[in-house]
This record gives structure tokens, C-alpha cells and sequence, in this order.
């Protein structure tokens, strides 16, 4: 950890757009405070850029606060760099020591294609979402809060599950880049609850089949999700989707 | 009815197929640990050689000798499929990825210790199983040894094998690929059926450990006993 201002290498990776071959590109960034964020340090690192004329690097962001998702940046071999539970935004420069070299790259997956440079298209997870992952309802007034009764244990479950940002670290960490644990959160918090039960089994059909159709690979319970989601989704939730998914297809009277 | 005929296509069914597979070899691998460990309680032979007999000619254990092969075909050309599909949803790797950060080796690598246990199993087949069903033990030394009960000599022929420096080697860095295959694949295939649980995770991921390191080593200190004569 540091206390005094920094100079570091970065390797971050530059691609003109999706079909452009992109390559790895050295910068030097000097007397970066450990207290800026790392969205922050790129914003420095931008103004240089546009100062000398050079194009600035395109990473997403949008919150800066850990809510959004937005922020994907693959940090020295990691989704969101080398602190646990945070996303880009959330990572200060006191991770980091002065002249250490800092590799960036963007997620990697082919469901996720690079527009330019650090920014990818997560589009495919909005497909999936639009799959089956919302519920059915009559609009009208708001029922009463506790209308239907639901035991704690349940609605902590699916608040859990429902803390999901879709960033889309999962994916990106996963050998197989499955994008299997950001599924079972957006099923799991359904599932789990009385509103989410008439869909239950052509959700899961569905949202899965989207999943597949997308081109994400096939879990293989690595573990690596977990350990990398900003959200500390639990692998609970991919059991859970695939006994509904089992259910589903062997028992349930719905076709998805 | 959900269609069960599209179930298996998908991802969550083409690891349903593995994890059964999977927990089946695993059952296998129990029953023929338990029957090879006879090697270490009888000098004479007799017993591991009964053993084999019985494995040899019972029809409901010949029956389930044709499941367990093509159980194993489905799990490997499974395997295959999965890995070379997972290398394809990531088409540009990365120029930096630290996976030991966040997974074990072994887990990332169940493709590659299951090539390395196919390769074992082709010259473990071709060592006892094709010799004990197909070619007969008859050209063996030029006559067909039979053990003390009558029994065709098993035991012997495991021996002769067992006196080659180069394939003890095998079989114990054999048993290392099985160790590292169970250590990740034990646990996954409860998950894989959808078993996650608070309570019962802990123990099965436990009883994975034991499993992975016992079976295995039990395995290995046969061929290890037999070259060195421990007692054997
Ligand atoms: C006695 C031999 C074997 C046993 C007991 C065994 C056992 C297992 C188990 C329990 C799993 C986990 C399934 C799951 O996660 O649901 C697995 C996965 C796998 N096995 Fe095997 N296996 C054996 C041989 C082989 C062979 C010969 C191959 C050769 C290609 C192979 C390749 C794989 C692959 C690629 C996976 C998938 C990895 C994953 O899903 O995590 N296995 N095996
Ligand atoms: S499961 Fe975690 S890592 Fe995956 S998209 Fe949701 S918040 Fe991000
Ligand atoms: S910018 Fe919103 S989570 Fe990082």
C-alpha cells in the first residue's frame, strides 16, 4: 500500500473497433494520489492523451459507485482488479505501489464482442433478461407492503440473489466465460419468491436456451464466479437453477 | 411436459450427462478398488484371482461391464465437446489472466487430466482387461497359468507386468490424474444435480477429499508393493 503520489506503467488494450485486431499499448501515468479511484487515474491518464492529441482510451462507467455494472476493466489477470467484492470504480490506487506496472484489457468472451478498446457489449445479457427474467403482472395500484406474506429466510435469499449488477465479472473471470452464475441470480430472486411462481418453469427454459443461443460456455463449477463477483453471488444459485431446469424439463407441465 | 429430448442439448443438460457419468465411474472405481485391494491380504493369489473370476464370468457384472464402457464413452466424447466448446466461447484469450487467484489448477484442467486418463486407460486396458476377456492369459510364458483353485493366474500375469520399472511409473502418475480429476470432479457432480447446501456441501466436498486421495492411493501402492516385493 501507498501513501505518497505514484508513477506506474500501464499495458492497457487498445482495438479501433470490433473488427480491428487491437493490440497492447505501454502509457506512463506520474504522481497519481493513492486515493483516486482507478476510473479515476484513467480520467488523468485521458486528459494527457487529449492534451497531446492522441485519442482518448473508451472504457464504460457510469455510477462510480459499485451500483451500476458498468465499469469492466480485466486488472492485472483479474475482473475488477486484486480486491475482493469491489467493482473498478470501488478500487483505489493505495492497491497498488509506486512503479508497479498494471496490465488492462476488456472482458473477453465471444458474447461479448469489444466496440472499442476497454468498452464490450453486454447486450447479451439484456437478451437473456428479456428471455423470461421478469414476472407477469396487471399495472394498477401498488398492493400493500406484506400483502403476501413471505418468511424472512426467502426474501433474504432472493434480496441476495437480486443484488446482481450484471457486470458481467463472472463472465469474464470464468475459464469457460459461462455466464451461468449471472443467470441463476436473475432466476434465483424470482424463484424465490410467491410473484415469481407462476413463470417459474418457462423461465428458467427460456432464459437458459437464450444463454446457450448467446455462445457463453458450459459451467464447470470452477468457482471462479464467486470468487469474483463484486456481489459475492453464491453458487447456491446455480444449483438452484439447475434443479428448477431439471424440474422444468423432466416433471413440469409447461413446454418453455 | 418440458421436453425431455431438448433437455440434454443444453448446457446444464450436457453437464448432467458428465456429472452422471461421472458419479457412475466413480462407483465403478469403488467396487474395483475394493475387489484389487485382495492383493494385499493374500499371498497365495487365490483370493484377487477368485475375485476376478467372479468379475469375469457373473452375467449381471458382465452386463454392467457393457454400461460402464459405455458410460465412460459418453463421458469422454462429452468431455471433449464441453472443453473444445468452452475454448471456443472465448476466441481472444487474455494477454494476463491469474486464475490461481480465484480457482484451482485442477479444476481448470479437467479436460487435460482426463486426456491423460484415457491414455492411461488404453494401456491399462490393453494390460488386463483385453487380456483377461479377448486374448486369453494362454500365451502368457507359453502356457495358461492356473493358481492354486484352479483359477486362471491374474495374480501372475499382474506381476510380470508389475516387474517393468517404466510401467509402475505409468500407473502411479496415473493415479495422480485420478487424484486431481476426483478432487474437482466429486464435489461438482452434487453440484452439477443441484445439490448446494448449507449443511451438506461441507461434508460432501470433505468426503471428496478423502475419496480423491484414498482410492487413488490405494491404486498406485499396488504396482509400487508388487515391484519393491513388499510383502507381497
Ligand atoms: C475412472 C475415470 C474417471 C472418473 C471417475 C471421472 C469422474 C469425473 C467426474 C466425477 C466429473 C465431474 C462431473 C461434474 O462436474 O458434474 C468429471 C468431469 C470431467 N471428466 Fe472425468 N472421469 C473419469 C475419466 C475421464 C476421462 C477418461 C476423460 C477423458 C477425456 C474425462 C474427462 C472429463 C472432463 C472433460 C470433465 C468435465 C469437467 C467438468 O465438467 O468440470 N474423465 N469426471
Ligand atoms: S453474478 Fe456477480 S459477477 Fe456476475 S454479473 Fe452479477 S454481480 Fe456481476
Ligand atoms: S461505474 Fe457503476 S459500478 Fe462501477
Amino acid at each position: 500500500m501507498s501513501t505518497g503520489n505514484m508513477n506506474l506503467t500501464l499495458k492497457v488494450w487498445r482495438q479501433k473497433n470490433t473488427k480491428d485486431k487491437g493490440k497492447m499499448v505501454d502509457y506512463k501515468v506520474a504522481d497519481i494520489s493513492p486515493d483516486m479511484s482507478f476510473l479515476e487515474m484513467f480520467d488523468v491518464l485521458n486528459e494527457d492523451l487529449i492534451t497531446k492529441g492522441d485519442d482518448p482510451i473508451v472504457f464504460d462507467h457510469d455510477c462510480r459507485e459499485g451500483i451500476c455494472g458498468m465499469c469492466s476493466m480485466f486488472i492485472n489477470g483479474r475482473p475488477h482488479g486484486p480486491k475482493d467484492a469491489v467493482t473498478t470504480c470501488q478500487l483505489h490506487m493505495r492497491s497498488f505501489k509506486d512503479g508497479d506496472t498494471i496490465v488492462v484489457e476488456p472482458w473477453r468472451a465471444k458474447a461479448f464482442p469489444v466496440i472499442k478498446d476497454l468498452t464490450v457489449d453486454r447486450s447479451a445479457f439484456d437478451r437473456v433478461i428479456a428471455a423470461g427474467g421478469f414476472i407477469s403482472v396487471n399495472t394498477g395500484n401498488a398492493q400493500d407492503a406484506n400483502n403476501l406474506p413471505i418468511p424472512k429466510a426467502q426474501a433474504d435469499a432472493a434480496f441476495e440473489a437480486a443484488a446482481c449488477i450484471g457486470c458481467g465479472a463472472c463472465v469474464a473471470t470464468c475459464k469457460n466465460a459461462s455466464a451461468m452464475l449471472f443467470v441463476s441470480a436473475k432466476i434465483s430472486q424470482l424463484a424465490l419468491l410467491p410473484q415469481g411462481q407462476p413463470e417459474r418453469y418457462k423461465r428458467v427454459q427460456n432464459m437458459v436456451a437464450q444463454m446457450d443461443a448467446e455462445g457463453f460456455g458450459n459451467c464447470t463449477n470452477t468457482g471462479a464466479c464467486e470468487a469474483e463477483c463484486p456481489k459475492g453471488i453464491s453458487l447456491e444459485n446455480i444449483a438452484r437453477m439447475n434443479r428448477d431446469y431439471y424440474s422444468a424439463k423432466f416433471i413440469s407441465e409447461e413446454e418453455g | 411436459m418440458g421436453s425431455i429430448a431438448n433437455a440434454f442439448s443444453s448446457s446444464i443438460g450436457k453437464k448432467l450427462i458428465m456429472g452422471l457419468t461421472g458419479l457412475f465411474l466413480i462407483s465403478f472405481l469403488l467396487v474395483h478398488c475394493f475387489l484389487n485391494c485382495f492383493v494385499f491380504f493374500d499371498k497365495t493369489g487365490v483370493l484377487f484371482n477368485e475375485g476376478a473370476h467372479f468379475m469375469a464370468t457373473n452375467w449381471i457384472i458382465r452386463a454392467m461391464e457393457v454400461v460402464l464402457m459405455l458410460g465412460l464413452l459418453l463421458h469422454i466424447i462429452q468431455g471433449a465437446r464441453l472443453t473444445f466448446e468452452n475454448q471456443a466461447a472465448r476466441p481472444v484469450k487474455y494477454a494476463y489472466n491469474d486464475g490461481n487467484a480465484n480457482s484451482k489448477w485442477y479444476s481448470r484442467s479437467m479436460g487435460l487430466l482426463g486426456t491423460l486418463l484415457l491414455m492411461f486407460l488404453v494401456v491399462h486396458l490393453s494390460d488386463f482387461w483385453i487380456v483377461s476377456r479377448f486374448t486369453g492369459i494362454e500365451h502368457f510364458n507359453g502356457n495358461t497359468p492356473v493358481d492354486a483353485a484352479g483359477h486362471e493366474d491374474l495374480y501372475a500375469v499382474m506381476f510380470a507386468k508389475f516387474s517393468e520399472p517404466w510401467r509402475v511409473i505409468v500407473y502411479v502418475l496415473a493415479m495422480f490424474s485420478l487424484a486431481y480429476h476426483l478432487l474437482h470432479g466429486f464435489a461438482s457432480t452434487f453440484q452439477t444435480m443441484g445439490w448446494n447446501h448449507k449443511k451438506y456441501t461441507p461434508i460432501i466436498k470433505s468426503l471428496g477429499v478423502a475419496f480423491s486421495i484414498i482410492i487413488p492411493l490405494l491404486f498406485a501402492l499396488m504396482p509400487i508393493a508388487i515391484y519393491f516385493g513388499w510383502g507381497l
